[in-house]
C-alpha cells in the first residue's frame, strides 16, 4: 500500500534528521579534522532528508487526489465533490498535512543553504546543521508522533467506535468512509494556492539566519562579520515570502470573509505580523552592524526574537490556544510545542549572554543626529508595535487565566494602540534615509528635508481644507506624502546629478539604481509599504457602508453610487454548495458602471454559509457589495450591504512594488572587482585595543 | 392523543405578555430603525459564540437574532450605551470589541505606554553612554591626526576625487 511507503519515508527522514543533528553537534564539539568529516556526513544525511520527505509529501498529495479515505487525514479534508485543484491544496488544509508540508519546506531551506560552497565560514557548518536540523527534526517528530497524516481509520469491533491510529489496534478492522468531510469552505478558494505556501516559506525561512547566529555564537565566529552578511541575505528571502504571504492573506480575507476589509487584527493575522515586524527591524539594524560594526548584540537578539515569534505564530495557529486556554491541552501538540519554543528562546538568550564578549561594538556613536541613532529609535518603534500586538493577542488568555473573565481585544484596540507608533515609524521612514552615517549637520539635514516637508504640508493642507470631517486623516496623509515625496526627491537628486554628466534620464535612473541597488531597492520597498499604508488610511478613516432590503427593481444609494436589485436565483454549484446569486446594476451619478453579482454559497455537508462579495474597483475606491439576506419565499427581495473602501487597490499594488523593491535590493552585486582605497568601516585604534588578541 | 396536543387558547397570549414584560423599557417613541443604525451598534460588539467575529458581519442564526434584538431595543428608544451594557451584562465582557479601561483589563492599555517609556529611556541612556565613550576616544585620536595632516599626496587626492565621482 502506498501509504506505507509514505510512512516509511517519513520515518527514515526522522531518523536521518536525528543522525544529522547528533553527528554534526558532536563534530562541531570535536572541532578537528575528524569532526569536519562527521559534519560532512551530517550534511549528506540532511541532503537525503529532502528526497525522503518529498516521497511522503507526494504520497499524501496522491492520497488526497485519489480520495484514499482509509487515511484519516484524507477523510478529514478531501471529498468527492472537491475539484482536483482543491484536493491538491488540501495538503496544507489541515493540521497533519500542513505540519508535514512545513517540515518539507524547512528541510528544503536547510538543504539549499548546505548546497552552497562553505569556504569562508566552513567552521560554522557543523553547528549550523545541528541547530537547523534540530528544529527540522522536531517538526518531523511532531508529524510522526502527534499528527501523523498516515494514520488510518479503524473500526473497533468490541465497542463499535471509529478510531485513528497508524497501526491496527487489537481486534480492529479497517474503516473506509464513503466520502470525506472536505476542506473547510473558507479554504475553498484560489488563494489557497498562494497564501499558505508563501507564509510557510516565510516562517520556515527564518530558521536559516537563526541557525547562522547560533552557530556563530557557539564557535566564537560571532567576532567576525561574514555570518551576519549571510544572515541578512537569508532573512531577506524569508522576509519577502512572509510579506507576500501577508498581502495574499489580506486579499483572501477581502475576497472570502465578507466583512469589507483586508486586515482584522485576528490572532492568526497578528501571528504573522509579529515576526514580520521584528524581521524588518533586523533588516535595518543589520545595516548598522555591517557598515559600522555596532549594535551586534541587538542584531542577534532580533534574529532570536524573530525566529521565536515565527515559532510562536505557528504554535498559536496550529493549536488554537488563543481562542481559548482549553484548546491548549486538547492534543499533545500544545504542551510539546510550548516547551520547544521556551527552550529555543531561553537557550538562545543564555548562549548570547555567555558570548557577549564576542560581540563588542567596534565604534562608538558620534552624534544623536546620525543614521545610527535614527535606526535605534526606529528599532524601538518596531519593537513597541510588536509588543502591543503581542499583548493584545495574548491578553484574552491572560485575562482568562488571571481573573477568569473572557474578554475580547478587537480592532479598535489595535488601531488606537499601534496607530501613533505607526505614524512615528512612517515619519522615521521619511527622514532616517536622509541622515548620514556617523554625523549629520543640522543645516544639511534641514535642506534635505525642506522640499518634502513643505510639499507634504501643502498636500495635507489642501486635503484637510476640502475634507474636514476626519482630523486624524490629515496627519496620516501628511506623513504618507512626506515619505513619498522624500523618496521621489532622492531619486530626482540622484538622476539630476548623473544627467549633469550627460546621461539621458532613463540611463541615469538605471545606473543610479544599479550602482547602489540596496539603497534604491530599499526606497522602492518603502514606496510599496506606503501604498499599503494608504489602503490602511482609507480603511480606517474613510470606509463607508450602508445596508438595506430591496424588492426587485428597487435601488439603494451610497454617496454618488446607486445599486439596483435586478434578480436573484438559486442553483446548485460545484464542490457541494447551493448558490444563491443576485444580479445587481451599479450606477455612478446616474451612469451605469457595472453589473455586480454578490453570492451566498451554502455548503450543505458542513452546514456553513459563505458570503462572496462582488467588487467594482477603481484606483480611488472599491465598491464592495454583499448579499446579506433574502426573502426565502419566491426570492422577491434581498438585503444588500455596500461598502465604499477607498484606496484598497493600493494595498495590492503596494505588495507588487514591495516584491519589485526586494528584487532590486537582493540583485547580486556586479562581479567587477571594486578597487577602492576607502573603507566604510575603518578600524580605529580604540576598537583594535578593545579586541582580545586570541580567539575563543 | 388528540387531547394531549390541544393547547389552551390563551397560551400564545400569555407568552406574548411574558415577552413584553422582559422588554425593560418600552418607551413611547417607537420608530423604524434602519439596518445601518443596527450595524453601527453591532460593529462595537463581538459575536458571543463565534471566535473573533464582529456582530455586524457575523453570519450565524444566533447573531441574526441578536441583531434583531438590537433593532427592537433601538426602536424602543434605547441608547447605544444601554444596548452595550445589556449585552455585557448578559454575555460578559468578551462581547466588547474594545476592552474596558478598568480593573485588570486596564493593563492592556497601560503596559504599552510603560514599555515605550522604558524603551525610550534605555535607548537614550545607551546613546548617551556611547557618545561619552566616543568623546574620550576622540581626544586621543585628535593629536595623532594632527601629526598626519598634510601628508596626503597629490596622487591620493586625485584618486579620492575619482572614486567620489564613481560613488554617484
Amino acid at each position: 500500500m502506498l501509504a506505507n511507503i509514505g510512512l516509511a519515508a517519513l520515518t527514515v527522514s526522522f531518523l536521518l534528521g536525528i543522525y544529522a543533528t547528533a553527528v554534526s553537534a558532536y563534530g562541531g564539539w570535536r572541532g578537528d579534522a575528524r569532526g569536519l568529516a562527521l559534519a560532512e556526513s551530517a550534511r549528506n544525511a540532511t541532503l537525503l532528508v529532502v528526497p525522503f520527505l518529498t516521497i511522503s509529501v507526494l504520497v499524501v498529495t496522491y492520497a488526497l487526489y485519489s480520495l484514499d479515505f482509509r487515511l484519516a487525514y484524507v477523510a478529514g479534508v478531501s471529498s468527492r465533490a472537491m475539484s482536483p485543484f482543491l484536493r491538491l491544496t488540501a495538503l496544507w488544509g489541515g493540521q497533519a498535512g500542513s505540519l508535514l508540508f512545513w517540515s518539507w519546506l524547512m528541510a528544503g531551506f536547510v538543504a539549499t543553504v548546505l548546497w552552497r560552497k562553505w569556504e569562508a565560514d566552513h567552521e560554522l557548518m557543523p553547528y549550523f546543521i545541528a541547530v537547523a536540523m534540530l528544529t527540522t527534526t522536531f517538526f518531523i517528530g511532531l508529524v510522526v508522533f502527534i499528527t501523523n497524516p498516515f494514520a488510518q481509520l479503524w473500526h473497533l469491533t468490541g465497542s463499535g467506535e471509529i478510531v485513528e491510529a497508524v497501526f491496527r489496534p487489537a481486534g480492529a478492522i479497517a474503516f473506509v468512509p464513503p466520502d470525506g468531510n472536505g476542506l473547510n469552505p473558507l479554504l475553498r478558494h484560489f488563494g489557497m494556492i498562494g497564501h499558505p505556501p508563501t507564509t510557510y516559506l516565510g516562517f520556515t525561512g527564518f530558521v536559516i539566519p537563526f541557525a547562522f547566529a547560533i552557530s556563530a555564537l557557539l564557535t566564537g565566529k560571532s567576532r567576525e562579520d561574514q555570518w551576519i552578511r549571510t544572515s541578512r541575505r537569508w532573512t531577506l528571502v524569508a522576509w519577502i515570502f512572509l510579506s507576500i504571504g501577508l498581502v495574499l492573506g489580506g486579499r483572501w480575507a477581502y475576497d472570502v470573509l465578507g466583512w469589507g476589509g483586508f486586515w482584522g487584527w485576528d490572532p492568526v493575522e497578528n501571528a504573522m505580523l509579529m515576526p514580520w515586524l521584528t524581521g524588518t527591524a533586523f533588516l535595518h539594524s543589520v545595516m548598522i552592524t555591517e557598515k559600522r560594526g555596532m549594535l551586534k548584540v541587538w542584531s542577534v537578539i532580533l534574529i532570536i526574537l524573530t525566529y521565536a515569534l515565527a515559532l510562536f505564530g505557528t504554535f498559536i495557529t496550529r493549536t488554537g490556544v488563543i481562542s481559548s486556554v482549553h484548546a491548549f491541552g486538547k492534543t499533545a501538540l500544545g504542551p510539546v510545542f510550548f516547551v520547544f519554543i521556551a527552550v529555543t528562546f531561553f537557550g538562545s538568550i543564555w548562549l548570547l549572554l555567555k558570548r557577549l564578549d564576542t560581540l563588542k561594538t567596534e565604534h562608538e556613536l558620534e552624534s544623536f543626529l546620525s543614521r545610527e541613532a535614527a535606526f535605534l529609535f526606529q528599532n524601538l518603534l518596531f519593537l513597541a508595535i510588536t509588543f502591543v500586538v503581542f499583548l493584545g493577542t495574548v491578553f484574552p488568555l491572560l485575562s482568562e487565566a488571571v481573573t477568569g473573565t473572557k474578554i475580547t481585544v478587537g480592532p479598535p484596540y489595535f488601531q488606537k494602540a499601534t496607530g501613533p507608533l505607526f505614524g512615528a515609524l512612517v515619519l522615521m521612514m521619511a527622514t532616517a534615509p536622509l541622515f548620514a552615517w556617523r554625523k549629520q549637520s543640522a543645516g544639511r539635514l534641514g535642506r534635505a528635508i525642506f522640499t518634502p516637508f513643505i510639499g507634504s504640508i501643502l498636500i495635507a493642507g489642501v486635503w484637510g481644507y476640502t475634507h474636514r470631517m476626519h482630523p486624524g486623516s490629515y496627519f496620516a496623509l501628511w506623513v504618507a506624502s512626506f515619505v513619498v515625496i522624500a523618496i521621489l526627491f532622492e531619486f530626482y537628486k540622484g538622476i539630476r546629478a548623473r544627467m549633469k554628466r550627460g546621461e539621458n534620464p532613463l540611463v541615469a535612473l538605471a545606473r543610479l539604481v544599479g550602482r547602489n541597488h540596496r539603497r534604491y531597492g530599499g526606497y522602492v520597498i518603502h514606496l510599496g509599504v506606503m501604498m499599503i499604508g494608504l489602503a490602511f488610511i482609507g480603511d480606517i478613516y474613510f470606509q463607508d457602508e450602508t445596508q438595506r432590503a430591496l424588492a426587485r427593481g428597487e435601488s439603494m444609494t451610497l454617496g454618488e453610487y446607486e445599486l439596483r436589485f435586478d434578480d436573484l436565483e438559486m442553483y446548485p454549484g460545484s464542490d457541494g454548495r447551493e448558490v444563491l446569486e443576485a444580479t445587481t446594476s451599479l450606477f455612478r451619478d446616474g451612469e451605469f458602471v457595472a453589473n455586480l453579482n454578490p453570492r451566498r454559497d451554502f455548503f450543505v455537508v458542513q452546514q456553513q454559509p459563505m458570503t462572496i462579495p462582488d467588487v467594482y474597483t477603481t484606483a480611488a475606491e472599491d465598491i464592495y457589495v454583499l448579499l446579506v439576506g433574502w426573502e426565502e419565499v419566491g426570492l422577491t427581495s434581498s438585503t444588500f450591504k455596500i461598502y465604499r473602501n477607498p484606496l484598497i487597490l493600493w494595498a495590492w499594488v503596494g505588495g507588487l512594488v514591495l516584491i519589485l523593491g526586494t528584487g532590486i535590493a537582493v540583485w547580486p552585486e556586479a562581479r567587477r572587482k571594486k578597487q577602492t582605497s576607502y573603507v566604510l568601516k575603518p578600524t580605529t585604534r580604540a576598537a583594535t585595543a578593545a579586541r582580545p588578541a586570541t580567539g575563543d | 392523543m388528540a387531547e394531549m396536543t390541544k393547547r389552551p387558547w390563551f397560551l400564545p397570549l400569555l407568552l406574548l405578555l411574558t415577552a413584553l414584560a422582559f422588554v425593560p423599557a418600552v418607551r413611547a417613541q417607537d420608530r423604524v430603525i434602519g439596518d445601518d443604525e443596527v450595524n453601527a451598534v453591532a460593529k462595537n460588539l463581538y459575536c458571543p459564540v463565534c471566535p473573533n467575529t464582529p456582530l455586524d458581519v457575523c453570519e450565524t442564526q444566533a447573531c441574526q437574532d441578536w441583531r434583531a434584538e438590537i433593532r427592537i431595543q433601538l426602536s424602543s428608544g434605547w441608547t447605544e450605551e444601554e444596548v452595550m451594557a445589556y449585552f455585557v451584562e448578559r454575555y460578559g465582557e468578551r462581547v466588547l470589541a474594545e476592552p474596558e479601561r478598568g480593573g485588570f483589563t486596564s493593563l492592556v492599555w497601560i503596559l504599552p505606554v510603560v514599555a515605550l517609556v522604558v524603551g525610550l529611556a534605555i535607548v537614550i541612556q545607551a546613546l548617551r553612554s556611547w557618545r561619552a565613550r566616543k568623546q574620550q576616544a576622540v581626544a586621543g585620536d585628535v593629536a595623532a591626526l594632527a601629526a598626519d595632516a598634510g601628508t596626503v599626496s597629490p596622487e591620493a587626492r586625485a584618486r579620492i576625487e575619482r572614486e567620489l565621482q564613481d560613488l554617484l
